[in-house]
Parts: C-alpha cells; structure tokens; sequence
C-alpha cells in the first residue's frame, strides 16, 4: 500500500489558482488593492474593500507571529494520525494578513511553540506546488 | 409583557429520544415523526402548517424536498443553512414572517444519523476546495478540535483562563445530563465509559485532545433529531401548550480577518440586536442554551452574550455558576445535558430551542424554578475559523 501522504490543493481552483502556482517558485503572494490599499487574504478577484479597485499580487517576506495555535493528539487522517503530536497554527505575516499551517522545525511542538513567537515560511516541496509552513526563527 | 413583543410562539416541541439508530431510520423519518410529535403536541395537524424552515440536511432541495416529504403545501419556504446555529436562523425568520402576516404556523425539522453512518461532523457539505479558503486550509491537518483549541489557547493567553475554569461548562452541563434520562440513555448507547457526574479534576485529567481541550470538554457525536412549531398569536391561544414567545433575534458571520481576535465571535454581532430587540438584559436570563460543541464554544459565547465581560468568563463559571440549582447570580446553562452529554448529532441548534421552551413550560427535568427568560445561542461552522451566530430570546408568559 503506498504511504498517506499530505493532502494536496486542487490546482485548478480559480481564485487560488495562481497563489499555488507561485509557490512552486517558493514565492508566498498575497494580494492588496491598488485603490484603498485593503490586504486581501484568502485569494480573490474582487477587493473586499471598495467596489472598483483592481487587486496587485505582491510577494510576502514569509516573516510573521503565532496569532495562536494548538497540538493535535489525535487524528483520523491517514496521513495526519502518524504524525501526531503536532502543532498548527494561525500565523499573522508582516504584511497584514492571517494564514493557518503548520509550525515545525521543532524538537518537541508541547514545548517548543508558543503565541506570539516570531516565524518564518519554509516550504514543502512537492511535484507542482510547495505547501507553506513555518519554522520558528532563530 | 407589551403585544408588540407577543408576535409568535414557539407552541409545540419535540426531541427524538434515540441517539443511536444503528441503521434502522432515515434522517428524513427523524424530521417526520419529530414534526408529526411536535405538531401533536401544539394540538395542530400537518395541514395547518404553512411555512416551513429546512437546513436541507435531509438531503435534495431542503424546503421543496421536505414539502414533499411531509405532504404540506406551505406558502413560506426558507431553506437557510448557516451550520449547527440553522435554528435560530430558522426561528429568527419564523418570527419575522409570522408578525409580517406571510405565515401562521411555521415548522421546522431536524434529523440525523451522524453516529451510525460515522459521518464526520461540524465539516460542513463541502469536500477540498469547494470554497477557495478550504483550498488553501485544508492541508495541515486541522481537526475541528484543534479549530476550537486555538481559540481556547489564545483565551488562555490573553486573559488567563485556565483549563480548571473551562471544566466548571462540562461538569454543569454533565450534572444536568445526570437528571435527564434520555442523555443518560444517550450515554449508554453510545457506550461512554464512566456514566457519572463528574468533577473538575475528571475533566482536566482526561485524555488531552488538542491542547488545551480534552476529551471532557468535546461533544459527542450522536444520532438523533427534532421539530419545533412556532405559530401566531391567534394559533397560539388555541395549543394545547403554553405559549413560549419569541422576543428577540440576531444573526451574525465571522471569519478570519487580518489582525482579528479569535476569542470574539458572532455572537458579539448577533446578541444586542436580540437582547435590544426584546428590551431586556442578559442578566435577567433564568436560562441559557448555548451551542457546547466544546467548552470553549460556551466560554466565548457567554462573554459576548453579555453575561460578563470580554476575558471575564473564566473566573465568572467558577464555583458551579452555570448548574440549574444555583438562582439569582447566572443563568442554569444547558439544562437538558447539552453536546457534551445529551445530543449532538451534528447541528444542535434545534436543541437550544427545545430545552429552552421545556424550561418556560415547566417541563425540565433539571427545572428552574419560576423561569421566565431564556436565550438559545447557536454557533454553526467552527468557532476558529468562519461561523454564524444566531440569537433567540424567548418568554413566557
């Protein structure tokens, strides 16, 4: 049987369609609005913002905080079950916007994560895209 | 009470008593004979029904599927479905459309077989990248533990709430269950180990979950259902039931936004338009049934129901606050068992509603004596990430 591995995003969704085409070059893009200057985060085609303004990709220094997180136990997932203890996270980038991953790089994520602690992106390398997660920084 | 408030009622109630199935009823049969029971209780019949508040849960095309199903012809059809909180949704609009004169007698129905078909719970309809956030969230293996677990652990962080405060919700809502046969019975079947009240340290010392929440602190995950009617004034007089009236609603989304704070939810949004509506106070509550998905749901909602201030809840639950028999500093919370210990078969917020009316007929089997008010909160998607609100306050007479 061959191994679980991580789930992977549909590549063909449109509004995040060219976010995971981005990170095959280990780019982290999140968008801002020409217009108002409103970050916008998940991906759209739309600023949530203002009504006429057209959203600009921009490229993020991948450096933020732990908003907060906690350490899964127990999962059901294939994948996930053999991994357990680990942490996941909403991490605040330096940008302004939120995106929830997985903190690792860590000897032991009981311990070793905490809020407020500050990040950076690494990434996962898979065959047509590379997953974010973040590793603490120091 | 003044007339304006007297606009509908909720006149007829009833809860499945089985929460385990095994296979031998539909999801639709539990809407069914819920409705047939609920119907019978309010002293009214399938035909008077003429709107109808579906989640879709059954299955196909929620209002024109169960229209079908029930053999009605109602002229009010909602097919709203925020998640678990659906039936505040539902009873929020039941009013509306009862005082503007478009319905009389409103039904709404819920079934599930959550447990004999292991089906995931609190998921949602969707499967990955139905919706561009699942697309880029779904591959850090999140549980809805975990969801929750955040929004406990930054409550931790921010104001020193400790796991022994957020256990005062489950050791309430497990004495409740203790006085209540059917969650007893619910226990049962679903082969919970150790039936019994339990204590602070019980909870704290069960296995942990997701940090900071443990096994004592999550619902289960039952079959089971029920229907609500909600009529005019004019139907009302006629039940066989006391009126419950419906004085107040509010409905609210959240959802991560940059720099947003976790620990504030829908309910924020959602519970001054009810409790301004109603004119009355969140401490004038005798009764809160509050969506206990996990402790920390019940934790949040409190404190942005008004009971007490934003980061004040965990000192405020502590020393048995919440239980039925503790009057005149707090609403008994929960008082049929709640998710933790009674029925959670995926959307409970049908629940709320019912136990809820039970407590201003009389009819708790954890009774508080002389209740007059009481909120049902629903919370449905996840607490940690996007979720609706829904407010219901409701009066007797």
């Amino acid at each position: 049987m061959a191994e679980a591995t991580r789930p992977l995003p549909r590549l063909t969704e449109l509004d995040t369609q060219a976010f995971w085409e981005a990170t095959a070059d280990k780019e982290l893009r999140y968008q801002q609005c020409g217009g108002c200057g409103k970050v916008v985060f998940y991906p759209r085609q739309h600023c949530t913002g203002c009504v006429d303004g057209a959203l600009a990709w921009k490229i993020s220094a991948g450096l933020g905080t732990v908003y907060t997180y906690s350490v899964v136990r127990q999962s059901y997932h294939p994948y996930f079950r053999d991994r357990v203890p680990y942490a996941i996270a909403w991490v605040d980038l330096d940008e302004g916007f939120r995106v929830l991953t997985n903190v690792v790089g860590v000897e032991d994520p009981l311990t070793d994560v905490s809020i407020g602690q500050r990040v950076r992106v690494t990434w996962e390398a898979h065959e047509d895209v590379c997953i974010p997660l973040f590793e603490p920084v120091g | 009470m003044p007339a304006k408030d007297r606009q509908a009622a909720i006149v007829g109630i009833h809860e499945y008593p089985s929460r385990a199935v095994e296979g031998l009823v539909s999801p639709l049969q539990i809407k069914a004979a819920s409705a047939a029971s609920a119907l019978k209780d309010a002293g009214l019949n399938w035909s008077d029904v003429d709107a109808i508040y579906d989640a879709g849960e059954g299955g196909g095309f929620g209002g024109l599927t169960i229209a079908d199903y029930f053999g009605i012809q109602p002229s009010v059809i909602d097919t709203t479905n925020v998640g678990g909180s659906s039936y505040e949704f539902h009873a929020a609009h039941a009013h509306r459309d009862i005082a503007s004169g478009k319905a009389n007698v409103a039904l709404l129905t819920y079934g599930s077989t959550a447990h004999s078909t292991s089906t995931a719970i609190g998921v949602g309809g969707g499967g990955v990248g139905m919706h561009p956030a699942d697309n880029l969230e779904s591959f850090y293996g999140m549980t809805l533990i975990s969801n929750y677990a955040m929004v406990a652990h930054r409550h931790m962080h921010d104001y020193g709430t400790t796991s022994e405060q957020l256990a005062e919700i489950s050791t309430a809502t497990r004495l409740h269950a203790m006085r209540n046969p059917e969650a007893v019975a619910a226990m049962t079947a679903l082969e919970f180990l150790d039936i019994r009240e339990t204590t602070i340290d019980d909870v704290v010392g069960s296995r942990m979950i997701a940090d900071p929440l443990h096994l004592l602190e999550c619902c289960m995950i039952s079959d089971g259902g029920g229907a609500v009617v909600i009529a005019s004034p004019e139907v009302a007089a006629n039940c066989k039931k006391p009126p419950v009236w419906i004085l107040g609603t509010g409905e609210a989304t959240k959802y991560p936004t940059a720099g947003g704070d976790i620990t504030t939810s829908a309910a924020a949004q959602s519970a001054p338009l009810a409790f301004g509506e109603a004119g009355v106070r969140a401490d004038e509550m005798d009764v809160a049934m509050i969506y206990d998905s996990f402790s920390i749901t019940v934790l949040t909602l409190l404190e942005d129901l008004g009971f007490c201030k934003k980061g004040e809840g965990g000192s405020w639950v502590e020393g048995g606050r919440l239980r039925f028999d503790r009057r005149g500093d707090g609403p008994a919370l929960n008082t049929d068992g709640g998710g933790l210990s009674s029925n959670h078969p995926g959307m409970r917020g049908i629940f709320l509603l019912i136990e809820a009316a039970r407590q201003l007929r009389g009819e708790s089997t954890s009774q508080v004596d002389g209740a007059r008010l009481a909120v049902a909160h629903g919370n449905g998607g996840s607490l940690g990430s996007r979720h609706s609100g829904g407010t219901v306050i409701l009066g007797s007479d």
